[in-house]
């Protein structure tokens, strides 16, 4: 892909006292491409994901969005490349005192200029049918199964419609069947949105089914990549362990 | 050793506790304002608490008066006795009372509300969104807390008086009239002022460490559980604190 990148990481380092997480760890994501960040637990995904929108800041090194370095930005500057970023979280993260109505109103009414409730309305239900779940609306997530709780969750990251989509284990503590069916609904979101994926991941089906392209995030850095065939075919004894 | 780490860790969560304060009343002033959720946190904090409240309050009245009496019949001073209950109740009992069941429920509800919202991401969730989460959460319950808990105290306050006079008519004979006359010929503006005054500054305590401890909640569910527990311990301590330096700044003004 010759087009500049969407999101760029540059020589990223991030330390927490003598643990070094990151070390030089570089990536570009273009748009409408789909990569996942393939790493053992605690190696340092999560980590990179949070510097990615912000949540955690970097020791060294630069992460441009939208040509705009996040470290550099100031709070109401990241809100508004926030807009633009979705954010899918591990624990699905919805708000439980809200129904799943008002959990997608949420950043629809912080952001959208437009919030007649007919309007309003009609994004909640569009989201909703992209992850076939219309019938939920009113329900609180307390009364939802862990499966429909991530399509919420990815209902709600799409209702701004991101140009980007960071997905955090998204398959974390689903069933295989369920793991599979949310990453095919993210592939479908991909294509439905023209959305770019950058998938954390330690499940190899979900990395398959997902992702056109793989980063194995070892030592702190971009140790290898390439599709996940060409991965499986290189003979390096820490990038055999995860194929095993 | 022990000794200087116990302080320094005091005097490490008294600075973070001042600087989350000054960073709600930056947050306070700048839009946008988060109304409905303020409303909504109004309608809690205020509305849910009233009932636990009024109930205390009335017994509390109830419960001093008849407790005051037999020392007042001694020294043959019954007539005087919701004059001396009134005093205590109002500038004293009812707003320390209302402010310890808030810290209670309100305190300890914020705290675990907001650290739970912190170990399962929510906190962040806002954040990404781009909402600021300080705004949404902490600024509207803090004032919230600092609307309410005035209101509440001044309830309690009638409530307590109610509870008084029954109290004062389960021995003897005082009619509603002459309780309630008694009652404001010896409580002036003076006497309540200050009462009132000082609830909107345990509001604000209320309001600040449920907050605080909610908001930097940690370790999982155990680290929420501490959260709730600290909130309450903290704000009731600081709730007698408050009122020490209410009293003496009252005196000092020549509210006595």
């Amino acid at each position: 892909m010759s087009e500049k990148p969407i999101l760029e990481i540059k020589n990223l380092y991030k330390w927490f006292g003598e643990n070094h997480v990151l070390t030089d760890f570089s990536l570009d994501l273009h748009k409408g491409e789909s990569i996942a960040v393939l790493g053992k637990s605690g190696s340092g995904k999560s980590v990179l994901i949070k510097c990615v929108i912000g949540l955690m800041q970097p020791d060294k090194g630069s992460i441009n969005v939208f040509d705009l370095n996040v470290p550099d930005l100031n709070d109401q500057e990241l809100d508004k490349i926030r807009v633009r970023i979705g954010f899918l979280f591990q624990s699905n993260a919805l708000y439980d005192s809200m129904t799943v109505r008002e959990n997608l109103e949420f950043p629809l009414r912080r952001h959208w200029l437009d919030t007649k409730k007919q309007s309003v309305d009609e994004l909640v239900m569009e989201a909703l049918e992209n992850v076939g779940l219309k019938e939920t609306v009113d329900m609180m997530p307390s009364e939802l199964s862990g499966g429909m709780r991530k399509r919420i969750s990815i209902a709600r990251t799409l209702i701004l419609k991101p140009d980007i989509i960071l997905y955090d284990e998204p398959t974390t503590g689903l069933d295989p069947i369920t793991g599979k069916e949310i990453s095919r609904l993210m592939v479908d979101v991909q294509k439905k949105y023209n959305t770019s994926s950058l998938i954390i991941s330690h499940d190899l089906n979900c990395v398959n089914i997902a992702a056109d392209k793989v980063v194995m995030l070892i030592e702190g850095r971009n140790y290898a990549e390439g599709t996940l065939e060409e991965l499986k075919k290189i003979d390096d004894k820490k990038v055999k362990q995860f194929f095993e | 050793m022990f000794y200087n780490k116990a302080l320094d860790s005091f005097l490490e969560e008294a600075g973070d506790i001042s600087r989350f304060t000054a960073k709600f009343f930056r947050e306070f002033l700048k839009p946008r304002y988060e109304f409905s959720e303020f409303l909504r946190q109004c309608f809690y904090i205020g509305y849910k608490s009233f009932g636990l409240v009024a109930v205390t309050a009335f017994i509390m009245g109830l419960v001093i008066t008849i407790q005051s009496r037999p020392t007042l019949v001694e020294f043959g001073a019954e007539a005087w006795l919701p004059k001396m209950v009134s005093i205590s109740l109002i500038r004293e009992i009812a707003p320390v009372i209302t402010a310890l069941i808030c810290a209670g429920k309100i305190g300890s509800g914020i705290g675990a509300e907001l650290g739970s919202m912190r170990v399962t991401e929510q906190i962040d969730a806002m954040e990404v969104s781009g909402t600021n989460p300080f705004k949404f959460l902490v600024v509207t319950r803090v004032t919230a807390c600092i609307t309410m808990v005035p209101i509440l105290a001044v309830l309690a306050i009638a409530v307590s008086l109610y509870g008084a006079y029954l109290g004062c008519n389960i021995h003897g004979v005082v009619s509603w009239k002459l309780f309630w006359n008694q009652v404001f010929e010896t409580n002036t503006f003076s006497d309540v002022v200050p009462a009132v005054t000082k609830t909107f500054f345990f509001g604000l305590d209320i309001g600040i460490i449920g907050c605080f401890k909610g908001y930097f909640s940690k370790k999982g569910t155990e680290g929420v559980g501490r959260s709730a527990n600290s909130a309450v311990v903290i704000s009731s301590l600081l709730i007698f604190v408050l009122d020490l330096v209410a009293v003496q700044i009252a005196d000092l003004l020549g509210f006595t």
